[in-house]
This record gives C-alpha cells, structure tokens and sequence, in this order.
C-alpha cells in the first residue's frame, strides 16, 4: 500500500492502491465475496483489475492444500492495468488458504484469519504441525485473527439455518468487514442478496445480517495495533459511463453487436468447456439480441452447426478452449476451403492436452496461426484486456463477413474471468458494416470473387437462380466445380492466401503504445500480457530507460508496418505465457533476433519479472 | 427465400440434374437412388432453390454435385451437424441429407445419433453398401462377421450394425428401408420421409459391384426377393412369399414364421403392421436372413407432438423476442454503472 498520510485510527488513512486477495475453500464462497467486494469497488469509483483463481475441481476435498480457491483485486485511484503483483492483504478463511497464499503476501501486509476454521483437523490438513498462529512464524505481518465462524453463528441465528447453512454465510461476514476497512458501500451487494436469493428471503436476509455483523463488528472492536481503516481516492477515468465487465461477458456482447452491425443473425454452436462455458451461458441468455444458441454433442459438432448455419446465411460462430480447438481443425479447413465466414473464439487454457483447465496460458497460437492440414491460412485476433474482447469481437465479425474467411480470437482464462471498469460503447457510433448477400445468377459461380477483398460470392440456398454445390474438394478457379487440375490447384493455394494476406490493408498500422519508434528495446506482446507488460515499460522508462511498447492485437496477417518498426529497435524483447511462439513467428517472418521470455505457470506475468528482464537486457 | 407456399412451375427430372458428369463405377447402385430422387422431385412439388444436399464423405456423399439443387459436401461423418446449422439458420429450407454406412454409422455415429434424437426437420438418406468402397474396399460397420477386406484379411470379428435398429435405439420416430434398384418401392418410402415432420431415416441397400457386389442377391435379387422381403404396408397382415405370414409366438415376445393353411393359420392369426408400434418395429428391424424375411418399406413412422428441434429453438427465439429485437445499448447499461464526469480542472 502506497501511504500518503495520517496514522489515526478514528478517521481513514488515505491510501493510493491496494491489492487484496480472499482465499478460502473452494466451496467457501471466494469467488463471489471477491466479484461482490470489486463491483462496489467499482462504483465507488476506483480503478480495478481482478484476478479469480480457482481450482479444475468443482468441490475439491474441504480443507485441502489443492482444494484452495482466491480471488485477487487490485484498486487505486489512479489506473490500474494488473491484478497486482503481491497482495497488501491476504485474508485466509482456513489454514489451507494460508499456506498456500501467504508466500504472495508482501512483508508487514494485513493478514486476517478467521480462527474459527484453524482446528486440528484443518492444520493437518494443510500440512501444519501447530498453529502457526501461536509460534511467532506470522511476525512479519499485521495479524488480525478474527473468530469469524463463531460470529458468523452468531449473527444469522435469529433466522433458524441449520449449521452448515448458517456457516455459509460467513464469506458475507468477511465481505462486511473488508467494506469496512476500505470504506466500500454495501449496497450493491445487499441489492444482489435480494435478487439472488429472490425466492428464498430468509436467506437473502441471513446474508445480508451477516454483511452487516462484519461491517459492525469493524466499527466497534478494538483493533490491534497497527490495523487501521482506509480510504481509497476515485481514480481519474476518462469521462464517461462505465460498468464492469469481465473479458467472456465483452465477447459475447462484441460477437451481439458485430451481428447487429452486419445486419446478420448469429447462430453459436458449442460445446461446454473450460474456460470459455459462460461465452455460452451469456450468449443463451440472449436470443433476444439475434443470436440461436446451440449446445452441440460435441465439439466437431458445434464448429460444423456454425459453418452450416453461415452457408444458410446467418453468421456461424463457435466458442472453445485448446483442446476443443483440436477437435474442430479439420472442419476449419473446410470453412477455409469453401470460404464461408465463422468466427471461432478460443480462450486459451493450459496445455498440451487437458493441461491446466482453470488457468491461462497462451499457447495457442502457433496452432491458430498454423494447425491445419494443407496450406490453411486464416485470420487470427488476439484481444488484450477484457474489454479489448467487446471490440476484437466486433473486429472478429466484421472480417469474417467482409472476406468470407473463418477468424480465430484468441482471449485466455485471464482474460476470460478477469474484470476491469470498460466504458460503455455506444453501437449508434460504431460503423455499421452490413452484408450483401448475392442475388443475381447473372455472370454467377460460387468462388466468383471481389477484385479488391478477393472475398467469393455469399448465395443463400433460398435464392433462386444460384443454385450451387460446395465442399471441401478443391474447385476451379473459373467455375467452382471440382478441380484436380494442377496447375488450378497451385493458383487457388495462392488466392486463398493471398486474400488472407490482403486483410492487412483493412487493419490499423501496428501503434506504439508507450515510448518512441524507435530506441534501444521494444517490448512486444499480444494478448493478456498487455497490463503487466504496459507498467513495466512504465517503471522502466520513469527510470530513464530507452524502451518501448508494441502490442499486437492481429496476429495473422501481422500489421504491414511490423517489420520496419521492430528494425527499428536495438533489442525486441517477448514476453509470452508460453515457450516461445510470438517470438518464432517475429523472428521467421521478419528475420529480427527476438528474444522470448517465457512464463508457463498458469498464472499472469508480474510487473517486477518484466521489468527485470527490461534491465537485464538493456544491460548486456 | 421463395416462400414455401408459392406455386411452383412445374418442373421435370431434368431441372434437378446438374451439369456435372456423374463419376460412380459402372453399375453402382448409386445410380438407381440419383435416378430414383431426380424422378421424385418434380412429384414432391418443391423449388429447387429451397431445396438442399448435404453430404459426408464417402462414394455416396458426391450425391449433391449430381443435383441442381444447393449442395454442401462437407467432411467425413459430420453431415448430420452442418445440416443441423443449415436448419438453425433456416428451417424453412428442405433438407436431404446423404451418407453411407461409414460416414452415418462409424466416424459420424455420434452426430447421427443426436440428429435422430433431436428430430429435426430433415430426411436421412444412408445408402449402405455395407463396405467402404472410396478408400478401396476395407470393410464396415455393417460388414458381416468374417468379412475379408484389405484390413481384416482374416475375416472380421465385430458384430455388425443395424442401422435400422440403431436409429430406433436414438430416438427415430421415422425410420424405413427400400432396395437401390427397385424404383417404385424406393421413391414411395423417400415420398413418405419428405412427408414426414421430423427426420425421415431411410436406409437405402446399394449394391457396390466393385468392393462387396452382391451383398444383398439373398433378399433383393429378382427370384427370391418375394420370399425373403417382407413387405410392410400400415394395417396390413405381415405376408410374404406365396403363402408365409409373421405372428407373434404364443407365449413370448418372438416373432414366428407361418404357413397360411397349415395348421389351421389363418390371416387372422397374423400380425398387422401397425407403423406405431416402436416395440414392434424393434422385432421387424432385427428380421435377419436366412431364418426371417427382411423388412422393408415404412418400419416406423410416429410423429408424436409433432415437434422439430428447429421449430422448438424458433419458437424459443420467438417468445425471446416477443417484445421486439433486444437492443444491446440497454442491456449493456443493465446492473451497476456509474458515470465519471468530466474534471473540471481540465
């Protein structure tokens, strides 16, 4: 915590920034007293950036080390663009918790347990010996132990739950007491109670006691020295309306809108998969928005639903993660080869094969650039904060439609279920870009193309007169029958590629988004990276150092001004969740001695590793 | 689209063959169906431009290159999802669907399962060979056990697949069969799928006179075809042969062979094919050769509600939008938000 002033306990201590992280159980409710504790976080005006980390199991066995679910929330009043790299307060709701979260926490950072969960059942569970309550090992933090449990009993008896149902509720009391301590108001949440427990108000009114019992509680006990309430400035966002919105809630939204703009109606078919389900879950809810939701056997079924609905005329889409991408490569490459528009939305996940469900990585890419069979080109985005995915989504649709191209969107599991304050798009302003579907059998084969996009005619079945086969065979160039000609089939390879390749003239030129053109180092990366990346480059360049920032959100083709800008720089570092992909990619097409650095840990980059790898190769 | 209701011009065979020159071996029952459907169309009474093709891949699956209808040829098994697309998208269109004993029932047995259970609108044409014969003659799913092929040169040793009794098994609630060659029972069984709402399953036995010639001469060929086909027709005794009839064994659950005549057997006795009865089209599906005559024509047909999968996601669609296309501007200003002010400090 950066302080700026006062030490009294009566009044709030200003402080700039926080960094929080609720951990517990992963059926302790972690992860709705975290998304509660940031949506008041957000509307009372601080900047955010959220992390949720939870395990692949649903319920894993209470108590355990590997059972443990967090949630991390970076606030501030100035902007914030990473969950944060350590957190200033750990709460930990169980010994698990602890053990697994306090070597993240920073030296003399606000610990609170709840006592109540530290029996010695929990303790061995976790791998304790004795209570590291009791030794002396937590010296090096402000230790606030809190019988939460208890006071939770406590606070919902009024209202006759049994113990365990009573017990929930104590992620409330925890949620109450935190607003108390950074002065957040509780009545998003009491809002929320209500609705959620709409049917079943004694509930809603057992949470809300309890919300209420920790907020009191903060109120009116004595706290250990050192411990003090806080205040949190309102950060100085640019003028607008906002919301918060995590990066599957901005694709689904973007994917509604592009359909909007195209004029289309949208049919998604998927399959449930992690971490992408809610892209699903959101877009069901929203057939009102002209969009058909279909959950297919699997995932060859869902991508092949999209491409048969997009040859009828609407816009297919399909939603995945890895693993589910493998499975739909094959029909890729017959939406490539008969040049319908799709849009595939892969939130990347860990790897190879089942790999690491519920955490993020970004090793998809070389697949999404390159994983098919025969020469397969495609369009391939990459959005770089969770509003980013509102926008690339829309990106998404508008390229698919305008060069009849399928178009993978990368998004990862950070992104996915990370939230940050977006400010609102109004799609009145946004440039409408709607299809012409053919008409006319006039001069008509189904791969006569546009001379500018060399995108092919899109004829409906339904449209007389145009009547049509296709398929994956390859065709004639000149009639869009079969082909096995040769020398027909080199000149399409090449058309295909090169109306891939043409989509470079239709995106924005590769920007610098901090620092000069060129200098000494350019940091290059895609995707999620950007927050950790963008203060890195920050720290490094406050510190008097020549390095810039590129971040590319079109991933295939590339910017057409790439190359030169990255010859323009003495080093061109890559930091990348993955071994090393951005990095081949750079260097195979543009012959420049990138250099990678590599975290494959399931977890996002913290600012202080890049930042030390700026200086350690700005020192070589 | 050209609403379905439009009177159509009449048209005639030739309006529904295209311009590509039809590559099957000489002789392949492939022949027989594209002759049979090209000769139904006109008699359906539909437009070819709401008409359309999908296919898988296999020998069977170049089907919709032959018709000058719209046709997608797409990828091995998966034809069952791409129509299912097509339908989402329009359910107004007319959809065929075209795969093989391969394609349907072992890489696409999975998305044939779901279609059938699903019941869209659509009909099911899985022309079996009981061979694979693109891929040059491995044998099938329906192969029979101790089939040599260049993969099993011993024999094979897996039971086969029924397909009629399978698409029962998911939930079919049309299901028949007809020979590739006999024209007139063939396109009285495709008539009866195109009529039916939901997916008219047909199986087609095509004779492949390259990898498998032959495969049904017990059953299909002209000398013993009346003593080894059981003709079905709704309301009728089950009578083939001269004098032969089905009925159930007292007792049991079995069917028994009969001899008019013999015994005192009267017509009487017989069962009458009643299209249904889901049990018995289970006892009529699993009718083997050489103890039984093999059942053909209408096995199935029982519409139930009525309701096709992609009527019932309309419908929802319908109800979702009942006040109107939602407008995203308002949903996305739904919930907590708030508004920064411009700073008057500049």
């Amino acid at each position: 915590m950066d302080t700026f002033s006062s030490n009294s306990t009566s009044q709030r201590e200003l402080i700039d920034s926080v960094v929080i992280r609720f951990a517990g159980d992963s059926g302790d409710g972690m992860q709705l007293t975290g998304s509660q504790f940031s949506e008041s976080t957000a509307l009372m005006g601080n900047d955010l950036s959220t992390l949720p980390d939870f395990p692949a199991e649903i319920r894993a066995p209470a108590g355990t080390t590997f059972g443990v679910s967090g949630f991390q929330v970076h606030f501030a009043a100035h902007d914030v663009m990473t969950p944060g790299d350590a957190p200033d307060v750990l709460v930990a709701m169980n010994p698990a918790a602890l053990r697994v979260n306090l070597r993240d926490l920073k030296t003399g950072g606000l610990l609170v347990v709840n006592t109540g969960a530290f029996t010695p059942g929990n303790l061995k569970k976790a791998g304790y010996d004795k209570s590291p309550l009791d030794d002396g090992s937590l010296a090096a933090y402000r230790l606030l132990k809190i019988d939460i449990s208890k006071l939770t009993l406590q606070a919902v008896e009024p209202f006759g739950l049994g113990n365990k149902e009573a017990l929930r509720a104590k992620n409330m009391w925890t949620l109450g007491l935190m607003m108390w301590l950074f002065g957040r108001e509780r009545e998003s949440t009491v809002e929320w109670l209500r609705q959620k427990f709409a049917k079943n108000p004694n509930i809603a009114d057992a949470n809300i006691a309890a919300l209420n019992a920790g907020h009191v509680y903060g109120e009116t006990a004595e706290m250990p020295q050192g411990i003090h309430c806080y205040q949190i400035p309102k950060a100085k966002l640019a003028p607008g309306h906002y919301r918060n919105v995590t990066g599957n809630e901005a694709t689904a939204w973007g994917l509604i809108a592009g359909g909007q703009l195209a004029g289309l109606e949208l049919v998604l078919g998927s399959y449930p998969i992690t971490p992408a389900s809610t892209i699903l879950h959101t877009l069901s809810n929203l057939r009102a928005y002209g969009v058909t939701t279909f959950q297919a056997e699997d995932e060859i079924a869902a991508v092949c639903a999209a491409i048969g609905a997009s040859y009828a005329g609407a816009l297919g889409i399909t939603s995945t993660s890895g693993p589910g991408l493998a499975l739909k490569t094959e029909a890729l490459g017959l939406a490539v080869s008969t040049e319908l528009p799709l849009v595939v939305v892969d939130v990347q996940r860990g790897g190879p094969s089942t790999g690491l469900p519920t955490k993020t990585e970004q090793s998809d890419l070389l697949f999404a650039v390159y994983g098919r069979n025969g020469d397969c080109p495609l369009v391939v985005l990459a959005a770089s904060t969770p509003g980013d995915c509102f926008t690339m989504a829309v990106e998404a649709v508008r390229l698919a439609t305008k060069y009849m191209t399928p178009v993978i969107l990368l998004t990862d599991g950070f992104l996915a279920n990370s939230a940050e304050p977006w400010k609102i798009p109004d799609i009145g302003a946004m440039q409408p870009f709607p299809v012409a579907f053919r008409k006319d059998p006039a001069g008509f084969h189904p791969f006569v193309r546009d001379p500018q996009t060399l995108a092919r005619a899109w004829a409906v079945p339904g449209t007389p007169g145009l009547e049509h086969r296709i398929g994956g065979l390859e065709k004639n160039y000149d009639s869009g029958n079969i082909s096995y000609d040769a020398d027909n089939h080199h000149k399409m390879t090449k058309v295909r590629a090169a109306k891939v390749a043409g989509v470079a003239e239709d995106i924005p030129l590769q920007a610098v988004d901090q620092g000069e053109d060129s200098g000494d180092l350019l940091v290059v990366g895609w995707g999620s990276t950007y927050g950790a990346i963008s203060q890195a480059v920050l720290g490094a360049r406050k510190a008097g150092l020549k390095v810039a920032h590129a971040h590319i959100r079109y991933m295939n083709p590339m910017p057409k001004n790439l190359g030169d800008l990255l010859r323009r720089f003495k080093k061109v570092l890559v930091p990348e969740m993955n071994n090393g992909m951005l990095v081949k990619i750079l260097r195979s097409e543009y012959l420049v001695d990138a250099r990678g650095m590599n975290k494959i840990a399931g977890q996002p980059f913290k600012i202080a590793e890049i930042e030390a790898e700026i200086r350690a190769q700005l020192e070589n | 689209m050209t609403p379905l209701d439009t009177p159509n011009p009449p048209l005639t065979r030739k309006d529904f063959t295209s311009d590509q020159e039809v590559r099957w071996c000489p002789g392949c029952g492939d022949y027989a169906i594209l002759a049979a459907v090209q000769r139904m169309l006109p008699d359906l009474g539909v437009r070819r431009e709401n008409t359309v093709f999908v296919s898988g891949i296999g020998c069977s699956s170049r089907f919709p290159y032959y018709m000058n209808t719209y046709g997608f040829h797409t990828i091995h098994g998966r034809a069952p999802a791409v129509a299912t697309g097509v339908k989402l998208a329009n359910p107004g269109l007319d959809v065929w669907l075209i795969t093989g004993d391969g394609d349907g029932l072992s890489i696409g047995g999975n998305h044939l399962m779901h279609l059938l259970r699903r019941n869209l609108d659509l009909q099911v044409i899985l022309f079996n060979n009981r061979i694979y014969g693109l891929t040059k003659g491995q044998y099938s799913p329906t192969s029979l056990v101790g089939k040599k092929s260049p993969s099993t040169p011993m024999g094979s040793v897996d039971n086969p697949v029924i397909p009629a009794a399978f698409a029962l098994g998911c939930g079919a609630r049309f299901v028949a069969r007809a020979v590739d060659t006999e024209a007139k029972g063939l396109i009285a069984t495709l008539t009866r799928a195109h009529q039916f709402k939901g997916t008219g399953f047909v199986e087609v036995f095509q004779n492949c006179p390259v990898f498998n010639d032959g495969a049904f001469d017990h059953f299909t060929a002209k000398d013993v075809a009346a003593d080894q086909q059981l003709v079905l027709e709704h309301g009728k005794p089950m009578r083939f042969g001269k004098d032969k009839g089905l009925r159930l064994r007292p007792g049991s659950l079995d069917i028994e062979i009969v001899t008019l005549g013999e015994g005192g057997v009267t017509e009487a006795d017989l069962l009458v094919h009643d299209e249904t009865n889901r049990a018995q089209a289970f006892l009529l599906a699993n009718l083997e050769p050489p103890a039984f005559p093999v059942a053909v024509g209408v096995l199935y047909c029982s519409p139930g509600t009525g309701t096709t999968f992609e009527v019932g996601m309309h419908e929802q669609n319908r109800v979702a939008r009942a006040r109107g296309l939602g407008d995203l501007n308002t949903l996305m200003r739904k919930g907590h938000t708030w508004t920064v002010e411009p700073d008057p400090a500049g």
